[in-house]
């Protein structure tokens, strides 16, 4: 396999072009959101100006080749993460929504007084709030896997949390706050054998490692487009066919109907049962062109590029004596995401100064307080890269945190 | 955007200073205030006498730039009335907002007058606001 170079890729992302107070845009913070290539900009930009229309509606041709559009994306996330049937794959906003529908859909139906829904305790605030307001109208316990020192789950601590009573188990695969992959295969083996299904919230794993949901066997699965390459706006809900049809519809409207009468209704097959409304299709186009991008590229060797710059910006933060790691020092089930703290500098001031040279980071508690509070920090800086990255970014990342403290009266 | 305007040498010195950053003997009033997207965190004390602002501290964790805002404020709230801290509140805001541009009124800010700047900064608005409305708070009742 040979690597990828970064330097060619950011000639295809338009944004890279511009200068931020004439320095090098290095732009770290692929967690919350990628940058899109022309590819992806041209793919809806051609789809409005040629093929736009209200799909599944109309006899007339922009209908028929938005419809064709829509059912192309469609088929290229199924490949994608290797699901079985294009009825598996449901579009949805965004990671949010997809935990939301599968909580409120999925959940109400499953989950009585005393029933257990395990999470974890890393989880971002859009995988514990439905969960919390189901148990809150259905009954039911939420209960927390915790991590040990190193921001890892045990085996005995998924033994622990997850039983009998357990009816559902809902987890990120890899941590927008520590970049730890947990150990999905080993969760969704044991929950099998208890008796539950399992949502695995794949938001900061699938634009960076290549997923065979298949072989993963997680009963339903979320991501969205947009930290992929991809548009805002547009996110996918995979669930085994059998679960899904199982789940009683989530929005009601138009194009999710069988036969409506004036006091009741039956409802369309899958995927449209779940996808009320028109749906966004440039959205979805962006999406197919964003995969197009990155199966091109080759998902190996994004996660390879990922690796180095993980192992090479984690060594030059290591040596710095004010820097604190926040999650695993080593390479090993860990993503392209480092969380870190500077000692006596809160990270808005580590963000607001990086910013003035150019480095684009997050700061805060990445929306995921409970972590935060188990963790016992108030907030941290975090770095998250993609394979536009290049070792140079880490260079200037890291001379920009040696000015942090400068400008805040630290030698450095 | 200049850092020197933000990270000025009085915002260091109001944020390293650390001299109303303390615990009160029974304060008469507690109020906390949060910014939930960043993680400041603090909580204002407040000494009455009457309708006087006897002394005033606070505690918690935040941003330079909300650090050194609250020290400021507690700086010019300590023996004033209610009713002139609330002014000073609504001219601060006033400020960072930029409805309030009369010298002569801001003048009154004192030291905080240096966080004018911030107005420039809508991503640390928030921060440089937090320590006023928490103060807006914890007098609107009395």
């Amino acid at each position: 396999m040979h690597k990828l170079n970064p330097e060619e890729i950011r000639k295809d992302f338009p944004i890279f072009k511009q200068r931020i107070q004439d320095n090098r845009l290095v732009y770290l913070d692929n967690g919350a959101t990628t940058q899109k290539p022309m590819q992806v900009i041209n793919a809806i930009n051609n789809y409005n100006q040629n093929s736009h229309g209200n799909p599944h509606r109309g006899a007339h041709q922009l209908s028929i080749r938005a419809t064709e559009e829509y059912d192309l994306a469609k088929e290229k996330v199924r490949k994608f993460i290797n699901a079985r049937y294009i009825e598996e794959i449901i579009f949805t906003r965004n990671t949010t929504e997809s935990i939301n529908l599968i909580a409120y859909s999925c959940g109400k139906k499953l989950i009585n007084k005393g029933d257990e829904i395990v999470l974890a305790i890393s989880e971002h605030h859009s995988n514990i709030l439905p969960w919390q307001r189901l148990v809150k109208e259905n009954g039911g316990i939420l209960k927390y896997i915790y991590l040990n020192e190193e921001g890892r789950i045990s085996p005995e601590e998924i033994k622990r949390k997850i039983t009998d009573r357990t009816k559902i188990v809902s987890i990120a695969h890899m941590s927008n706050v520590l970049g730890t992959i947990h150990p999905i295969e080993e969760i969704i083996d044991h929950a099998h054998k208890m008796g539950s299904i399992v949502v695995i919230d794949g938001a900061q794993s699938t634009p960076h490692m290549k997923i065979d949901i298949q072989k993963l066997d997680a009963d339903l699965f979320v991501f969205s487009g947009h930290k992929m390459l991809g548009p805002m706006g547009i996110g996918v809900l995979y669930g085994k066919k059998e679960i899904l049809e199982d789940m009683p519809p989530f929005l009601m409207g138009g194009d999710m109907i069988e036969y409506v009468y004036e006091q009741e209704a039956t409802f369309a097959p899958l995927p449209y049962k779940f996808e009320a409304g028109t749906q966004n299709v440039e959205g979805a186009v962006g999406l197919g062109a964003a995969i197009d991008y990155l199966e091109k590229i080759g998902l190996d060797r994004i996660e390879n590029h990922e690796k180095m710059l993980t192992e090479y910006a984690l060594d030059r933060m290591l040596s710095l004596p004010y820097v604190s790691i926040q999650g695993p020092k080593d390479l090993e089930m860990r993503g392209g995401l480092i969380s870190f703290t500077i000692d006596d500098i809160h990270p808005h001031d580590i963000a607001t100064i990086l910013d003035s040279y150019g480095v684009a980071i997050r700061a805060g508690h990445h929306c995921a307080q409970p972590l935060m509070r188990y963790l016992d920090v108030p907030a941290t800086s975090r770095i998250s890269f993609y394979l536009y990255n290049t070792k140079e970014d880490v260079d200037l990342f890291v001379e920009g945190i040696k000015n942090v403290r400068k400008w805040l009266g630290y030698g450095s | 955007m200049d850092l020197n305007s933000i990270y000025s040498q009085l915002i260091m010195e109001h944020n390293k200073s650390g001299h109303n950053k303390r615990h009160l003997p029974n304060p008469d009033i507690t109020e906390k205030g949060h910014n939930p997207s960043c993680g400041d965190d603090i909580t204002l004390e407040l000494k009455l006498n009457g309708d006087i602002i006897e002394n005033a501290s606070f505690t918690g964790v935040g941003c330079a730039i909300s650090q050194a805002s609250t020290s400021m404020m507690i700086d010019l709230i300590k023996g004033i009335t209610i009713e002139e801290a609330l002014t000073l509140v609504k001219t601060f805001i006033g400020m960072i907002k930029k409805e309030i541009e009369d010298e002569k009124e801001l003048e009154k800010l004192q030291d905080a007058l240096v966080l004018q700047n911030i107005s420039n900064m809508p991503a640390r608005v928030k921060c440089a606001v937090l320590a006023w409305h928490t103060l807006k708070e914890a007098l609107s009742d009395k």
